[in-house]
């Protein structure tokens, strides 16, 4: 396999791993808020129950897109280059977003007041929201083509970023987001956080279905080639097996399994039609960029490709380690008393 | 203005924000890992105390820190997307370097350490603030090694088919004596931060403890801990920034001769503490204040017989060789950033040698001007990094790659050449958001910060239970949940 193949698929794996990790972070983020409702003073301590299923780990996930910025710089320094620049607005509003979502989820219980807390949950939300559908429009809008010109340079209309199938995509990993999400705050709570997890993924699960099935059946159609139709019917299987799972109320470590494999089918799926293209042009197809004209040399791709081999399963065994120490489920009762100051000095 | 003065303002005030935070976590991971060792290695919970105070603001400062960090990891793409394609073959790969070998490790070992106080054993925890420590570190070094790349390339060539730089060896990359002189001189300014934080803050609440024991078997020890780091640091800084002197003489000769508003080509020039003129206007300048054999010194390393370019010859020797241009930076702020970087490490040290006088022989001091120096102390190692950052990058415009006089002369760029090819307004957007969501939240992070510093060590911060054992405490309430 030459280089530039394996660094596609590297780039893959890396936003891969920043779809399923993130995803339920997000999912914990947009569902976080709607935990409690009812509940009284019950309320408070559900929602921090669900923020902290995610607690110890979500920044590690953050990185698996810092790094996959970091490696399509060192990979395909002419796709980082057109896509970042090319996206410049969406990618805006997804760094804004995000920096909103870091400090509130930090500094959210260093304040013991509740106009503290609400500005926090609004950030936590908001950090959310954006980038689970914007990554979603994002990669359709890639998938799609866009205006890339004889210079590489791209100058996308606001018709090309917001049409009919990237607004399916956004509304394909938002929905996809927030049913990975409740499962995965069913599979790590307990008592009332659960029933609460549960009842969510229940209500999401056939229109996040029917959103899936059109936006890959979409892609497939319109993109695909004839292996991912195996993609997409694994996508599809996992699924309905998660929603199955689901209903019944009963195993939600399969369901979070099966919620994993659709995220990642997904994400294959849309590499998989991209491929060998990077980003496709509109113009013209020689204006393409592909593995072969945006990828760095054989040299930094060598010394790449040995950097990720050390370290790659460095990470996956330590950040595997993370979830198997805090595999326990939290119960709202588990949830200690706030210890942040108040907002004067008592 | 256009595009490319907005993207510089851009990229300067998001990374000015972003070193504000940076130092702060670098020099202080190490030292709470310090104090985490001391409290298991004597049992003293003093020193857990401590270890859970600035715990504390460590976290606050980290947040800020990581977010800040997103975006100068896309901005090149986004702003400076023909530099990328220019450089992405060589830069790319200690950017992605760093993500795989330093951010992970930090990001997730954190959580560790936050989450598992209760969760881990004893050492395993420990571990894992170490491990922060090495990672804040270790990812400092690939990004300056970066940096230093820009400053003085090496180890890459210019592909003539594609026009673009090449990387040939990443060995000479990551040991090019810029980056390593950078290096240092970053980690030893980062210490300095953190050491004067840790001074400033017990010196602070030395004066007002509540009682004398807490003074004397808590403050007083981390408040000398935090001295003694300062003034190591500072001379590590002394050494690493001769060093570094000496080296940008050799490669970035225009920077030096603006840094000594050094006009004309001279033999043994004096060192220039304080000069006017109208702003950027060479042959204005007066200096007014100069001190002899320091210039001769600080550049080779010898008191006399030294010859200096000025900027008028090197300006001459640029356009003969690059083509015409104006290849001066900016004379006002070089000039004074340099004076301002060195000059306000006197702060710390002398609030450093005060602070180990008056505590000398178990001495609890008690005066209220102490208390306010301690205070007054705290900003200079911020400002002082800002200064030195701000001299390093505005010294080596118009460039954005600066051409090695001994590497390939091909590889340089300008940051005119280098810069995104968009409308005015987008980028206006983008810096005004930055600027906005970013200012907001630095007056958050010091409110914060003060809150939590005039709060002090927490009362309900005893020693911790013994970790349990995996498995066995199904009810047990979490140790922290945010």
């Amino acid at each position: 396999m030459a280089l530039q193949e394996l660094w596609f698929v590297v780039m893959a794996g890396l936003f891969l791993g920043f779809f399923v990790l993130e995803g339920f972070d997000f999912g914990v983020g947009m569902l976080m808020g709607m935990f409690g409702r009812g509940a009284g003073d019950d309320a408070e301590r559900r929602r921090r129950a669900v923020l902290n299923t995610i607690g110890p780990v979500w920044d590690g996930n953050e990185v698996w897109l810092i790094t996959a910025g970091g490696a399509m710089f060192a990979a395909f320094p002419d796709w980082y280059a057109t896509m970042f620049s090319g996206l410049y607005l969406p990618l805006l509003a997804i760094l804004v977003s995000m920096i909103l979502r870091v400090v509130a989820i930090e500094w959210r219980g260093k304040i013991d007041d509740p106009d503290w807390r609400r500005w926090a949950d609004i950030g936590i939300a908001f950090g959310s929201w954006v980038p689970a559908a914007l990554w979603g429009v994002a990669f359709a809008a890639l998938v799609r083509g866009l205006p890339i010109d004889a210079d590489k340079q791209l100058r996308a209309s606001l018709g090309d970023l917001v049409n009919g199938y990237t607004l399916l995509g956004g509304l394909t990993t938002a929905g996809l987001f927030l049913f990975h999400g409740a499962v995965f705050v069913a599979l790590k709570t307990d008592g009332a956080v659960r029933e609460e997890a549960l009842r969510f993924a229940r209500r999401l699960a056939l229109p996040v279905t029917a959103v899936l099935a059109s936006f890959g059946l979409w892609t497939q159609l319109e993109h695909g080639k004839d292996w991912t139709w195996m993609v997409l019917l694994a996508a599809g299987l996992a699924q309905l097996a998660a929603t199955l799972r689901v209903w019944r109320g009963v195993g939600e470590g399969r369901a979070f399994a099966y919620t994993t494999v659709t995220v990642a089918a997904v994400v294959v799926l849309l590499f998989g039609v991209l491929y060998p293209n990077l980003m496709p042009s509109m113009i013209d197809p020689a204006y393409s960029l592909t593995i072969d004209n945006a990828a760095s040399s054989p040299y930094t791709l060598t010394i790449m490709s040995w950097a990720a081999l050390v370290f790659a399963p460095l990470v996956l065994l330590y950040q595997g380690w993370t979830y198997w120490v805090f595999r326990q489920r939290i119960s709202a009762d588990r949830i200690p008393d706030p210890v942040g100051l108040t907002r004067r000095r008592s | 203005m256009d595009a490319l003065d907005v993207s510089r303002w851009q990229f300067g005030i998001t990374t000015v924000y972003h070193f504000i935070f940076v130092p702060l976590t670098i020099g202080l991971a190490p030292l709470i890992a310090a104090m985490q060792t001391t409290w298991l290695v004597t049992g003293n919970t003093s020193w857990y105390r401590l270890t859970r105070f600035f715990g504390k603001l460590f976290l606050i400062n980290f947040a800020l820190g990581v977010a800040t960090g997103i975006v100068q990891e896309f901005q090149f793409g986004m702003n400076w997307s023909e530099y990328s394609r220019f450089v992405g073959d060589v830069f790319g790969a200690p950017l992605a370097m760093e993500g795989l070998a330093a951010f992970f490790f930090e990001s997730t070992f954190l959580g560790l350490w936050i989450f598992g106080w209760t969760r881990l054993p004893r050492l395993v925890h420990l571990a894992c603030i170490w491990v922060v420590a090495i990672a804040v570190n270790l990812s400092a070094f690939f990004i300056i090694a970066a940096n230093s790349w820009m400053q003085h390339p090496v180890g890459a060539r210019v592909n003539p088919d594609t026009g673009r730089a090449e990387l040939t060896s990443i060995v000479a990359l990551f040991t090019n004596n810029t980056a390593i002189a950078a290096f240092t001189h970053a980690v030893f300014g980062a210490f300095l931060t953190a050491g004067t934080f840790v001074a400033g803050v017990c010196v602070w609440w030395m004066i007002r403890a509540r009682n004398e024991n807490e003074a004397q078997s808590m403050y007083r020890p981390a408040a000398i801990l935090g001295c003694i780091v300062v003034l190591a640091s500072t001379l590590g800084l002394v050494v690493t920034g001769d060093v570094q002197g000496k080296l940008m003489f050799e490669q970035q000769p225009m920077k030096m001769a603006s840094a000594e508003s050094l006009c004309h080509t001279a033999t043994d020039p004096n060192f220039s503490i304080l000069t006017v003129g109208t702003h950027n206007n060479c042959d204005s300048v007066v200096h007014l204040i100069d001190v002899p054999y320091v210039l001769p010194f600080l550049a080779k390393g010898e008191f006399e017989g030294v010859r200096l370019e000025g900027i008028n010859d090197l300006q001459s020797q640029y356009v003969e060789k690059f083509g015409p241009g104006d290849y001066r930076p900016n004379l006002f702020v070089t000039y004074w950033s340099f004076r301002a970087m060195i000059g306000l490490l006197a702060v710390p040290v002398l609030f450093s040698l005060t602070v180990l006088w008056l505590t000398r022989r178990r001495r609890i001091p008690q005066s209220r001007w102490l208390s306010r120096f301690a205070l007054a102390a705290l900003p200079a190692p911020f400002l002082a990094n800002s200064a030195g950052w701000v001299f390093t990058e505005m010294g080596r415009q118009p460039w954005v790659v600066v051409p090695n006089p001994t590497g390939d002369p091909m590889i340089r760029l300008t940051v005119a050449e280098g810069v995104s090819g968009h409308p005015v307004g987008m980028v206006v957007l983008s810096l005004v958001a930055f600027t906005l969501v970013y200012a907001v939240l630095a007056v958050i992070w010091f409110w914060l910060i003060r809150r939590y510093t005039v709060e002090g060590p927490q009362e309900h911060d005893t020693e911790p239970a013994a970790p349990l054992p995996p498995g066995s405490d199904e009810v047990a309430p979490l140790s922290f949940a945010y």
